[in-house]
């Protein structure tokens, strides 16, 4: 059942006011990965403060790397239901996990941090599994 | 709101992914929910049968860190008698 938005609004804000672009609807979702060229990452924001507490500052660590995917999409798990489905099934095999980082390029996940990757680590120690994503494929 | 925790109270593997190995042969991997007297309560849980998986259990759990705990109980109960070790799954080798 979704939180009321009150509550969800400075966890969208933290992400957004990374230059990341929230995808709403499924049209959202679709308009931004329909297009499969180059590098996205999508962030699957949850309200979980054990693991999205992390993931959060873990995300805004990572885009400061020099290297980074071409463009950044967001959806809230649990908040905009429709959205997030659509986004996961974008991600092939992939099971779902909120919070979550998928890195696509050209269409194909080649990189994804789980759920159980961010649970109890340092957001330096998150980030660092990101940046070597970044690394690897968006250079 | 970093860091905000919605579910105080809990101990201290609520919401952790773990690896429990049952007395029965069977291994399952989820969110450790909490431990009441019926048991260990998961939530979006994988279970490895041994006599009916074709997968041996290495190549199972390496399967599910690379793409995830694929989930087939939503909400699981692992009786006290069948709980067997506990270990985070983000530990695991």
């Amino acid at each position: 059942m979704p939180y009321p938005e009150m509550m969800i609004k400075p966890m969208r804000e933290e992400v957004t006011r990374l230059g990341v672009e929230e995808l709403r609807s499924v049209a959202d979702v679709d308009a931004a990965l329909a297009d499969a060229n180059g590098t996205a990452l999508v962030f699957v924001n949850s309200v979980c403060g054990c693991a999205a507490g992390m993931a959060r500052p873990a995300l805004a660590k990572a885009l400061q790397h020099e290297v980074k995917p071409g463009r950044l999409y967001s959806v809230f798990a649990g908040q905009d239901l429709d959205a997030t489905a659509r986004a996961r099934s974008y991600f092939g095999e992939y099971q779902p996990s909120s919070p979550s980082v998928a890195l696509l390029k050209d269409g194909e996940v080649v990189a994804f941090v789980h759920r159980h990757q961010i649970e109890g680590r340092h957001p330096d120690q998150v980030a660092a599994l990101l940046t070597q994503a970044f690394d690897s494929h968006c250079a | 709101m970093t860091g905000h925790v919605f579910h105080p109270g809990h101990d201290e593997l609520h919401g952790v992914t773990v690896v429990i190995t049952g007395a029965s042969g069977r291994t399952y991997v989820g969110r450790w929910h909490e431990r009441g007297p019926r048991g260990i309560t998961m939530r979006d849980v994988a279970i490895h049968d041994p006599a009916s998986n074709p997968l041996v259990l290495e190549v199972w759990l390496a399967k599910q860190q690379k793409f995830g705990v694929a989930a087939t109980e939503k909400h699981f109960v692992i009786p006290i008698e069948e709980a067997g070790s506990v270990r985070r799954f983000d530990s695991f080798p």
